[in-house]
């Protein structure tokens, strides 16, 4: 693409205007160009009171994506002409906002101008924001998010992830712990219930020899409590002696 | 082959056929016995089938030349791991003892295998369940969406992430930061971080309560543990098939480079493998086939068990790997997406002119035309390989590349719900042996009262190791467990099968076994079984262990820590370990290991006190 610097462009228009003879007209073209120049300086890359902006709409709206054109660009001056307005409740307008460095990723430069100054701009902080004010509202007009319609220098406000009152693990974990609790309860009375009612039926030569048995069964890994005991195991396995 | 060491008073020691038949004939005794084949078969599939399984055997698989390693895997399998699994079932089954009653029956002087297998299941124990606490609490905070480690928290103003997480991944911090709280060094104890002692109490009740009445509880239980992984296992395999990448990983994973047959570290890593997939030595085998009926077909049992120990090996390593690859080919795609937009913001080019398939021109053509630029912009390569053989090895694979993978998949908490009850079935159940190997020996040892009941027992056990565990409860709690893993179950298991080899080998007798065998099964062991009994499993027993004290004795005694301030951040970092920890290290492998020809010492040195003092008198 030809570009021409600035210098170049006022140049050539002085040039042209020169060309003319008429004083006024000179004055009033004189007057245009500057306006215009001074316009475009005061929207430049790098601006100290400008941002970058930068939008991808095919990876937000893929198959759906718009075209970016001068419509969606005005749409954008009026957007941000809103939320100025919201911020700063001063009667901005489309022509405050002043675009340029347009480029075919989709991104430009912009700065706004004070509705009661032309030539000055608010400054930068103001605009931060208001855009971070409005960011919800900006986006939904383009059907874009926050990375996709990009403010470069202004950090998105991230939502805090959700957390709940009670953390629903240990809501689990009770629920765990009460039926395990509760099943080790249950399992140990119901042990010594058992227990209980065994004692009750046995008679007390029973109960001498069974002391005998248990004596001897030092090597078993019994669940001792259940079952009945075989007391025809009376020829007991020989054990190691230590 | 003779060759037997004199071992008098053996016959008085173990139970005659005739006792056997007579004890069979009456189906007595206190001995618990299985309900049903199918409980104990169960019970010894889910005690070697563990966690180790789903993350140690596919890293291993990747690395080591992928469907080369199956190679090596499997003839191992064959050569080491099914000797010695008829060696604890027949044994177990023909002395009806547990470890240390079976030991003291061979030889008295012997009593130190039991016991050294008693330690190692007890310190192999106390970190396998600190892992299955940290299962939990995954499991716990599955029950919400979004899951917690899908997102970062904020920092102070709200303008960014907290810079630890931003720096990392969300799930490193959910891991590192958030479960664990890890300090930067073993050293530094850091205090209790408490929703990792609360998860250890619920992992401790869990298994007591599982294992309160011994197998008669653990055996309905495994119904369960033992069925539920490979439901769940079936489940992902179908859902990690339709995912984008699945075959990529797959691909990764079975790879076959035969190059890799050449390395020995391969079959070393493989023999390590089969070795600690069997969980052979922690004593719990010979406890379960001791509960057998005598007439049991403990050789069947033994190949079964191989088989199916191998086959869930490559299942899970085959789900593992779609899940990874899924992993890898999102990330790789962000990476290529993220290149494209930093090149598209830099040279203001419109959207479409930069897709994935012209990128790599693109990237030469402005790297060529405009270096300068293209370099200030920091761009990163992106590897797909790097991205599918990264993490994906134990507390990593699990806690960090799974999680992530999870997060991506439509339905989040449901993937996450199943992927955590599969993991806590498979270390349960791996820890109703281990909990076999320490309340039994407990028992015959009579450091605990004989009278107490099952209840009792077990419940004292669990307490007490719950105390202990707490040791893992610190913020420096992942090096303590790593340390254990690397120590505890690595050198002191090797030592105890070498052993016990030779005791049943050289000091019960091959003669002995044999008859033994064909008493309970009809027919005696087939040659293979007794080459390999003999000589090739305990040889390559050998060379593993050489092999490991070896590596030991080089490297350098350095761990990975978790730290914010280091450069490689978030990378793990390397440090070398305190001077003290070499104390440790003895305390955790040594030991066990010292304890069985120290406790044949110490027995000498004692009954020939007592003979001196009886000649006196």
């Amino acid at each position: 693409m030809l570009r021409f610097s600035l210098s170049e462009l006022l140049q050539l228009l002085k040039n042209f205007c020169f060309s003319f003879s008429g004083k006024m007209l000179e004055k009033i073209l004189i007057l245009l160009c500057l306006t215009s120049a001074a316009a475009g300086q005061l929207c430049k890359p790098d601006a100290s009171d400008g941002y970058k902006v930068r939008l991808s709409i095919k990876t937000a709206l893929g198959d759906q994506a718009y075209l970016w054109d001068e419509k969606e660009m005005f749409l954008f001056r009026s957007t941000m002409a809103y939320a100025m307005r919201g911020q700063l409740n001063q009667q901005f307008d489309v022509s405050n906002i002043i675009v340029c460095e347009e480029t075919a990723r989709v991104s430009f430069w912009f700065v706004v101008t004070s509705p009661l100054n032309t030539s000055n701009l608010v400054d930068k902080k103001s605009v931060e924001e208001a855009v971070r004010k409005h960011r919800n509202r900006i986006n939904s007009a383009f059907l874009l998010t926050d990375e996709t319609l990009e403010f470069e220098g202004i950090p998105r406000t991230l939502e805090a992830p959700f957390t709940p009152d009670t953390p629903p693990w240990l809501i689990v974990f009770g629920v765990v712990m009460g039926a395990v609790v509760a099943g080790i309860i249950v399992f140990i009375g119901f042990s010594v219930v058992q227990k209980k009612r065994k004692k009750n039926k046995k008679t007390p030569e029973d109960e001498d020899s069974e002391e005998e048995e248990s004596r001897g069964k030092t090597m078993e890994n019994g669940a001792a409590n259940e079952g009945v005991y075989n007391m025809s195991f009376t020829d007991e396995e020989r054990f190691t002696r230590i | 082959m003779r060759l037997v060491l004199p071992n008098p008073g053996l016959d008085d020691r173990i139970p005659s056929f005739e006792d056997l038949k007579r004890m069979d004939k009456e189906e007595g005794g206190d001995r618990p016995k299985w309900d049903n084949k199918a409980q104990y078969i169960l019970t010894c599939v889910g005690f070697c089938v563990g966690i180790g399984n789903v993350w140690r055997f596919p890293y291993l698989c990747q690395s080591h030349g992928g469907g080369a390693f199956l190679i090596p895997y499997l003839i191992l399998l064959v050569l080491e791991g099914m000797p010695l699994l008829l060696l604890e079932f027949a044994i177990g089954q023909r002395l009806r003892k547990g470890s240390v009653g079976v030991w003291r029956a061979i030889n008295p002087y012997l009593t130190g295998i039991g016991i050294a297998s008693m330690l190692v299941s007890l310190l192999i124990g106390l970190y396998y369940n600190t892992l299955i606490a940290w299962i939990m609490w995954y499991l716990f905070n599955s029950f919400q969406s979004p899951l917690p480690w899908s997102q970062c928290p904020l920092n102070d103003n709200g303008t960014g992430f907290v810079p630890e997480c931003q720096r990392s991944s969300t799930t490193d911090y959910y891991f590192y930061r958030v479960t664990l709280n890890s300090s930067t060094s073993i050293v530094e104890s850091g205090g209790i971080h408490w929703p990792i002692v609360v998860c250890l109490l619920a992992a401790w009740t869990v298994i007591c309560i599982c294992y309160i009445r011994g197998i008669s509880t653990s055996g309905k239980a495994v119904y369960v543990t033992a069925i539920l992984p490979y439901i769940v296992l079936a489940i992902f395999l179908i859902r990690g098939l339709t995912l984008k990448g699945a075959f990529t990983g797959i691909k990764h994973l079975f790879t076959p480079d035969v190059n890799e047959l050449a390395n020995p570290t391969t079959w070393l890593n493989a023999g390590a493998q089969v070795f600690y997939a069997f969980s052979l030595a922690w004593g719990g085998l010979i406890s379960f086939s001791s509960y057998n009926p005598i007439h049991n077909n403990c050789m069947k049992d033994a190949m079964i068990l191989t088989g199916v120990t191998g086959f869930t090996s490559v299942y899970a390593a085959t789900v593992t790997y779609t899940i990874v690859g899924f992993r890898a080919t999102e990330r790789y795609d962000n990476c290529i997406s993220n290149n494209i937009l930093t090149l598209l913001n830099a040279f203001d080019l419109p959207e479409d002119s930069i897709t994935t398939s012209n990128y790599e021109a693109a990237f030469t053509y402005y790297n060529s035309s405009n270096p300068d630029t293209v370099l200030g912009l920091d761009i990163k390569p992106c590897d797909m390989q790097k991205l599918l053989s990264e993490g994906v090895e134990g507390t990593g694979l699990a806690f960090i590349v799974f999680t992530e993978a999870i997060t991506k998949m439509p339905g989040s908490p449901v993937w996450s719900v199943l992927f955590f009850i599969m993991l806590f079935c498979l270390g349960v159940s791996s820890l109703f042996g281990n909990i076999e190997g320490v309340v039994v020996p407990l028992k015959d040892l009579k450091l605990l009262p004989q009278k107490w009941p099952q209840e009792a027992l077990t419940g004292l056990t669990c307490f007490i190791a719950f105390i202990i565990s707490l040791l893992f409860a610190q913020h420096s709690g992942l090096y303590w467990v790593t340390l254990f893993d690397n120590f505890a179950g690595s050198v002191p298991l090797l030592t105890i099968g070498l052993f016990e080899m030779i005791a049943v080998a050289y000091i019960y007798g091959m003669d002995r076994f044999n008859e033994d065998v064909e008493f309970m099964i009809g027919y005696k062991p087939s040659f293979f079984w007794q080459a390999s009994l003999r000589f090739t499993s305990p040889l390559i027993v050998v060379v593993i262990l050489a092999f490991y004290l070896v590596t030991l004795g080089q490297e350098e005694f350095t761990y990975l820590v978790w730290d914010p301030e280091s450069e490689k951040f978030p990378a793990l970092a390397s440090v070398p370990y305190p001077s003290w920890i070499n104390a440790a290290i003895f305390l955790l492998a040594g030991v066990p290991s010292l304890v069985m020809p120290g406790y044949a010492l110490c027995r000498l040195v004692y009954v020939s006190c007592k003979n001196r003092i009886q000649g006196n008198n």
